[in-house]
């Protein structure tokens, strides 16, 4: 196993990823992309799905990448980059082109559960070597807060919102990664930008394989999930304590959970700091917390049995 | 910057110059501004890796001043700082006009 990573050692490392760009303050998507970014020791292309990412990070004539990087539509960024990357094979096999280069594609949760999922699903039957990278945070954060398939069950969103007639979501957030490891493909990760060394180590190991990698990472996004513009780590930290958001990765079918929480917290430490879950905590909608709680119980001890299946 | 005519846009809108965000400051989004205190510093390079605007400075793998022109006030560095015996090393005060 490669040696441990500390922070000293990254910081000398050159950032890929700009300031000047035009995220809000606290955004979560910026912490995601400069670790994974910081991760590799390749030469990188990216391409991005259409997003609050893409949008701030490339305006007119200010660009935040300091590496080749390429938006085309919503629903593509799976396909457009599985082109480079056969473009790539194609010139290596020409002898035009030497360079050792690796690719990944960023989408948010719009571009990658719902808009991009064909595309996506396409790219990785189809067995390109890149990396696709999804920061959740949960709904169509870009154009207002409207709900997406990755929205949790009983948030409030603009689309859903929560009042008298619903509270909010009323259907459950489908599980992408699982999807994703379904499709059989070598490597599949969720991730969380607080536990940082979690998640350099699973792009690193993305990027040794050849052959497509899929990771999940949950993103904050203070202006949706309602929350304080300073919270972003402490939020994905008890996404990940309460076990809403398990790190854990799928190697060759192999499920190896990487986090274990010394002590899971119940659900309601995580909902109480959002005020898109604000009104989960009236009387008449405290029954949904519990039945949060126990798909979330269910989900975990799922986890954890598929692991188990494995050990040996 | 001035505008570009249709006729000086590049073909695709290809932006030929790597990181020419920095040309935009975001320093003035601040309202609440953070304070490093050096002697409460652990150099744990917390503040470094969760900063999400690049405006923690460090050389030589040592935390040195905020970089103003890009901080957004967001706070993180400021929540996650550990310190010392339980003594931040990050505050975070008001921006003064």
């Amino acid at each position: 196993m490669a040696k441990a990573v500390t922070l000293k050692e990254l910081s000398k490392k050159e950032l890929l990823f700009a300031p000047g760009h035009r995220l809000c303050a606290g955004c979560g998507a910026p912490i995601v992309v400069k670790m994974v970014l910081l991760a590799s020791d390749y030469h990188l292309v990216a391409a991005n799905a259409t997003g609050c990412l893409e949008v701030s990070s490339c305006i007119s004539d200010y660009t935040a990448w300091k590496i080749p990087w390429i938006h085309n539509a919503f629903e593509n960024a799976a396909a457009t980059l599985s082109g480079v990357e056969t473009m790539y094979r194609s010139l290596k096999k020409q002898g035009k082109i030497d360079k050792e280069i690796k690719f990944i594609a960023f989408g948010g949760d719009g571009g990658t559960y719902d808009i991009g999922f064909q595309s996506l699903s396409g790219a990785m039957e189809r067995g390109h070597d890149m990396l696709y990278i999804c920061y959740d945070n949960g709904a169509y954060m870009n154009t207002g807060i409207q709900r997406s398939s990755a929205t949790p069950f009983g948030a409030d969103t603009t689309t859903r919102p929560a009042g008298s007639v619903v509270p909010g979501k009323t259907e459950q957030r489908k599980n992408l990664t699982k999807i994703m490891a379904a499709h059989n493909i070598p490597y599949v990760a969720q991730a969380s930008p607080s536990h940082w060394a979690d998640l350099v180590r699973k792009v690193r190991k993305a990027l040794e394989i050849t052959g497509p990698k899929f990771m999940n990472i949950v993103t904050p996004c203070n202006r949706g999930w309602r929350s304080r513009t300073d919270d972003a780590i402490t939020l994905s930290r008890l996404a990940v304590d309460t076990c809403y958001w398990p790190l854990y990765e799928i190697e060759n079918g192999v499920t190896k959970i990487t986090f274990r929480p010394r002590e899971k917290k119940p659900i309601a430490d995580f909902l109480k700091t959002q005020g898109r879950f604000k009104h989960l905590f009236k009387p008449e909608n405290e029954v949904l917390i519990g039945k949060i709680q126990e798909s979330i119980d269910r989900e975990w001890e799922k986890l954890q049995k598929e692991e188990a299946c494995f050990a040996s | 910057m001035k505008l570009k005519n249709w006729k000086e846009v590049t073909p695709g809108a290809v932006i030929t110059e790597a990181g020419s965000s920095v040309k935009f400051k975001t320093g003035s989004w601040r309202s609440l501004k953070p304070v490093w205190i050096e002697e409460n510093c652990i150099q744990c390079l917390f503040c470094w890796i969760y900063c999400p605007d690049m405006a923690v400075k460090v050389k030589d793998g040592k935390r040195t001043e905020f970089d103003y022109d890009y901080c957004k006030g967001c706070g993180i560095c400021a929540l996650e700082c550990p310190g010392k015996k339980g003594n931040k090393a990050i505050l975070m005060v008001e921006e003064e006009k």
